[in-house]
């Protein structure tokens, strides 16, 4: 219920909600879960294993039970304890059917003894085909939270860069101290806090910090901040990871509390934020208390209770008991009864626990039993050896304070236990770079948090050089008492892990199988390893561990805490990679009229490459390839190779550095003359391919292969700087410069002389020619080079021209009978005339292995020749390439068959070889095949028989010379 | 006679604005890689100097608008506009006039798109006004230089100037929603 004049809430915006389908009313400023303790409404959701009902535990982002589908957007697992509440918000409870108070799984509850920790490994061991198909099936459709919506997500996600000189994580008063500090101190500061409003537990607690309340001092301090410049405040920013070299990962929701967000907003950005200094004060969560049946709606930590009184101005119950061990809880019964909140007890673990107020004091005592099927009403106390009824509907229960050391660990640091706060501590220097200050490290008063921020900016500005000044205000210093209070015995199930369903009979339970180191027991009970990643347990377990092992809390030791702090879904971790944003989209410059034409394209790397021209009438892309292979061989083809790479080489040794990485020599290419070239990697395997032509004496340009142009680059970077850094040598990509066609067959001079501004002959331009040339008034480059096996050309204009000359090319082209070719009639062609590819050249195959040790230069060294020599890389037993036609009945070759003699039954063991490429060939009327076979090059004329264990194809083939047609290579002279 | 039709990278895909920022093309008359040849930084300073626009240290480009010297990498410059007239010998020159799309990233809030892209830090204090880098806009390698306050030049491979442009835009209107 809504208590008078209390909270941070604006009463003057009421807003509408819905939870499972009934209407509720909250105002601006509520979170779902205060909204909904406003209506009253208790019982929020089922517990992930016993369906359990249960309750809001807390008011932050620790919260294990408050888990909710947001079904405006579909999001599951939403914790209602950070959800704002917007207009129209709609809130589904999760893991329970029918509903929510009449769940049918509920039953579980009951099987409690059957189901302890460890059923499931010692239970479904039998029979074992039993686990995949029923046992799992079933355990998973019974546990759970929320459900995945299967639908693509249309919601948009950011990533962003942020620096900064002191990022400081956490707005409570050491946070927005240290802010000040280094803000007014001229340092670029990042502030992040997971809150919608900063301030921490100041907009929760009822403390005075000077002559101001604390809610009021923190309005200050965030408006000073927000005026200057130099500091950059991010609300809703959850810092969820440190990582190396100061970079943090940061969570922000950027629209999860708008209830019509624009088109274009963001859903959550991922932050990348990289800090030359962090001050981590995050502060601390309360840790609950393992009594008897601990888990009813109504019972939470005390904390979460004053947040709900002071900054939403909501009771969370009509009658509110308080238990705990130390002095902090007791503030809770005081801002309770000023309120006007009855008090209906206040239990005291501790005898000597000094207490003061108009409402029942029970010292010495116990919570030892609770009842209430869907909420919380009584509570049995024992005080004095006595058991008493307490009637309550809400109990505020506070176990003491752990702070927030879960980034400290981030780097496998091990947090430190400190016994006078019964608490970890952060480990000195555990992220480098990174301090804490304030309820992180233990420091539990106002007054102390704003001194620790406030001197540990000044230390860390003085390491970056910039002088600092702290100006701190007055405030309470309570001092922080309490004494060790983890698990309460008595009769009923005591929980720890509220989120997994542990409790302490699970922890004890591991215990007596053996499991008692703290990794282990974490893994036989799963506590700690639900999404709150055990906040609210992970200390009470290891303690009652360290209780029945005998052993005191730090020789126990902790688990670790991993990124992320708290949950980051994963399409923000991937925010950028949706769509297109995959990857770039490479475009050549003829690839408007492509589309134009029909063409479908077909990726090769980044780049888009038309696969083939349809023409009207044609069925399939077969019909297309065919004609286009024949088009090349009797007519002319245009065929855009801008993707090959292309590289600028210049300087007096550009020579000598093209003998050294290619096999064969180019300082002896004449001016005016093109030649193909081969390049090994360092291991002798082959690398990449292509021509390379002499532009100048001290000039050349090299092509690589589409898919190698990068690998060749990097290449060529590794050999200068570190193996011949002294050749005068440049080299720069210039793929992008050039739009490059080409135009083959033998109609090829024709089409081209159509648009030279000077025309060519057979000797102004022989076969493997190049030179500069005009087209159509434009300077361009020539090279007569052919990779169809037909009299050919690729010529070169500068890219703004290339859609503009493809348009022509194609209008020539077709007037002759041609026009443009893809991609499939591109490799048709190849094949018919042997040439290798990147599919051939795979990386695992050496010049030997495709023909051509004879390229490798005996004359001079090069890259990669000493290891080619390697004996197990020249046996006449290796794989070599080899032509394949089909021979018997079976007509079809498919590539990535493997071949085996005829005889031979086709298992792996006797596989000789397998087949690289394969194409139906218009030209020969037959599928023709590259492959490698063992001592291929001398079984020419024998059979084989090529198995495809996949699509079950098994053709005998004949094995020939890879070259099938035209070998004397007269087209090409023509 | 036939004549071949130019068409720049970015045509029919800019100009836009978002909020605050726009997104232009630059043409430059043309672009040029400079890398002088071992030995010959010193002869290659003294042409530049010589032509009123300083040779640019790592990191950094001279010049004015339409006409700027930008580090482009280990050893490498790119004149944009500017003539390379005297290098013959000093350096290896190669025209890169059609190889990159340039484009203009300008208006107040420039730095937060960029902060959506780039992993840099592009502060005004850090980077400043002549600053350049060699860098990635989301998965593309580029080039980016603050001409202005609030202006950058962002130099791409034409190839690749629709995902440029696409990645600009849903950050600019990430970013222009959020106001």
């Amino acid at each position: 219920m809504r208590v008078k004049d209390k909270g941070l809430i604006n009463r003057a915006v009421p807003l509408r909600f819905t939870f499972d389908g009934r209407h509720y009313e909250g105002f601006q400023g509520d979170t779902l879960a205060s909204a909904l303790l406003a209506n009253d409404v208790r019982l929020v959701g089922r517990s992930f294993k016993y369906h359990r009902p249960r309750g809001i535990l807390t008011a932050g982002s620790e919260e294990p039970n408050a888990l909710m589908t947001i079904t405006d957007r579909a999001e599951p697992n939403v914790r209602a304890t950070v959800q704002e509440l917007y207009q129209g918000l709609s809130a589904k409870s999760q893991n329970n059917w029918p509903s929510l108070a009449r769940d049918a799984l509920s039953v579980n509850d009951l099987m409690a003894p059957f189901l302890s920790a460890g059923f499931y490994y010692k239970t479904f061991m039998w029979p074992r085909a039993f686990w995949e198909r029923v046992y799992e099936p079933l355990i998973r459709r019974a546990a759970g939270l929320g459900a995945l919506d299967k639908t693509h997500n249309p919601d948009l996600y950011e990533k962003a860069y942020a620096f900064c000189d002191v990022l400081i994580i956490g707005a409570g008063p050491a946070g927005l101290m240290a802010a000040l500090t280094a803000g007014r101190a001229g340092a670029r500061v990042i502030l992040a806090d997971e809150d919608s409003l900063m301030g921490g537990r100041l907009n929760s607690e009822t403390y005075q910090i000077g002559d101001h309340t604390g809610q009021d001092w923190a309005a200050a301090a965030v408006s000073e901040l927000t005026a200057m410049d130099n500091v950059r405040l991010m609300p809703r920013t959850t810092v969820t990871g440190a990582y190396d070299q100061g970079t943090y990962g940061a969570l922000e929701r950027v629209a999860h509390h708008i209830a019509k967000p624009a088109d274009d907003l963001p859903l959550e950005c991922f932050w990348r934020i990289v800090a030359k200094r962090a001050i981590l004060c995050a502060g601390s969560l309360e840790r609950p208390i393992a009594f008897p049946m601990n888990d009813r709606p109504g019972i939470m930590t005390a904390s979460a209770v004053r947040s709900y009184l002071n900054r939403y101005g909501v009771a969370p119950g009509k009658s509110i008991a308080i238990y705990g061990n130390n002095d902090n809880a007791h503030q809770t019964a005081h801002d309770l009864a000023a309120a006007g909140v009855k008090v209906a007890a206040v239990i005291d673990s501790r005898a000597d626990a000094q207490v003061q107020g108009d409402f029942p004091v029970y010292t010495g005592a116990e919570v030892i039993n609770t009842t209430g099927r869907l909420g919380l009403e009584e509570i049995l106390v024992r005080h004095n050896g006595e058991n008493l009824m307490v009637n309550a509907d809400c109990l505020a229960m506070s176990g003491g304070w752990n702070p927030t050391v879960h980034l400290t660990c981030h780097m496998n640091g091990r947090p430190v236990w400190r016994d006078g706060i019964l608490a970890f501590v952060p480990a000195d220097d555990a992220i480098p770079g990174l301090s804490v200050a304030g309820a992180a490290r233990g420091i539990f008063s106002t007054r102390g948090c704003l001194q620790d921020g406030a001197k540990t900016a000044v230390q860390v500005l003085d390491d970056l050089g910039v002088k600092a000044q702290a100006d701190v205000p007055e405030a309470e210093e309570t001092p922080y008492q309490i004494s060790p209070l983890w698990a309460v015995p008595g009769k009923g199930r005591a929980w720890l892990d509220f989120q997994n369903d542990v409790t302490v009979k699970d922890v004890k339970q591991a215990a007596a199988e053996n499991f008692r180191s703290v990794e282990h027991m974490k893994r036989y009970t799963t506590q700690g390893m639900a999404t709150d990643q055990g906040k609210n347990s992970n200390v009470g377990a290891l303690a009652v561990l360290a209780d029945v092992t005998g052993r005191a809390i730090p020789e126990t030791g902790t688990t670790t805490f991993r990124p992320p702090f708290s949950p980051v879904s994963i399409a923000a971790m991937g925010a950028g990679g949706q769509g297109k944003g995959f990857a770039p989209e490479r475009f050549t410059t003829s690839h408007l009229p492509s589309i134009q034409r029909a063409a479908p394209m077909i990726e090769a790397g980044l780049w888009y490459r038309p696969s083939y021209f349809p023409m009207p009438g044609e069925q399939t892309w077969r019909e297309s390839c065919d004609r286009e292979v024949n088009m090349v061989r009797t007519k002319v083809g245009i065929c855009d190779v801008s993707t090959l790479g292309k590289i600028d080489i210049q300087g007096p040794d550009a020579a000598e550095f093209l003998d050294f990485v290619y096999t064969n020599t180019f300082s002896t290419l004449k001016v005016g003359r093109v030649r193909y070239g081969l390049m090994l990697r360092e291991d002798g395997y082959v690398m990449d391919d292509g021509t390379t032509a002499r532009l100048g004496d001290h000039h050349y340009v090299m092509t690589t292969t589409t898919a190698a142009a990068g690998q060749v680059m990097r290449h060529l970077e590794f050999v200068h700087q570190c193996l011949k850094p002294k050749l005068n040598v440049r080299f720069i990509s210039v793929t992008e410069q050039w739009a490059q066609f080409a135009v083959a067959g033998p109609r090829a001079r024709d089409v081209l002389n159509a648009l030279l501004d000077d025309p060519i002959d057979n000797d102004s331009f022989p076969f493997m020619a190049c030179g500069q040339v005009k087209v159509a008034g434009t300077p361009g480059r020539l090279f007569r080079i052919s990779f169809s096996g037909e009299h050919a050309y690729e010529v070169a204009v500068p890219a703004r021209y290339g859609e503009s000359l493809f348009r022509l090319l194609c209008a020539q082209a077709e007037a002759m009978g041609g026009g443009p070719y893809g991609m499939e009639a591109l490799n048709v062609l190849r094949i018919e005339k042997g040439f290798v590819t990147h599919s051939e050249i795979h990386g695992r195959t050496t010049a030997f292995d495709i023909g051509a040790e004879r390229m490798v230069s005996a004359k001079k060294d090069c890259i990669g020749k000493t290891m080619a020599a390697r004996p197990g890389l020249i046996d006449d037993d290796r794989e070599q390439l080899v032509g394949l036609k089909p021979a018997g009945a079976v007509k079809q070759l498919i590539a990535g068959g493997h071949l085996f003699a005829p005889g031979a039954e086709a298992v792996r063991v006797n596989s000789q070889g397998y087949v690289t490429s394969v194409g139906y060939s218009p030209t020969l009327d037959c599928y023709l095949g590259l492959g490698f076979l063992k001592n291929g090059r001398a079984r020419h004329g024998e059979r084989v028989k090529m198995v495809d264990h996949l699509k079950g194809v098994e053709t005998l083939c004949e094995v020939c010379d890879p070259v099938f047609f035209d070998p004397e290579g007269g087209r090409l002279r023509g | 006679m036939v004549k071949l039709v130019a068409k720049t990278p970015c045509e029919g895909l800019l100009p836009f604005s978002y909020g605050t920022v726009s997104l232009s093309e630059v043409t430059y008359d043309s672009l040029t890689s400079v890398a002088p040849f071992v030995g010959k930084n010193k002869a290659v300073a003294d042409v530049f100097k010589a032509a009123g626009t300083p040779m640019p240290a790592v990191g950094r480009a001279t010049g004015k608008d339409g006409q700027r010297a930008i580090w482009f990498g280990r050893g490498q410059i790119l004149l944009a506009g500017l003539t390379e007239e005297g290098l013959e010998g000093l350096a290896a020159v190669t025209d890169q006039s059609d190889a990159w799309a340039v484009v203009r990233l300008e208006g107040e809030n420039a730095d937060a798109i960029l902060a959506r892209l780039v992993p840099l830090d592009l502060d005004k204090g850090v980077f400043k006004r002549g600053h350049t880098a060699r860098t990635q806009v989301q998965h593309m390698m580029a080039s980016i230089t603050r001409t202005g306050v609030q202006t950058f030049e962002i130099i791409i491979m034409q190839s690749m100037a629709r995902t440029l442009v696409h990645e600009f835009e849903i950050a600019m209107k990430a970013v222009a929603a959020r106001r």
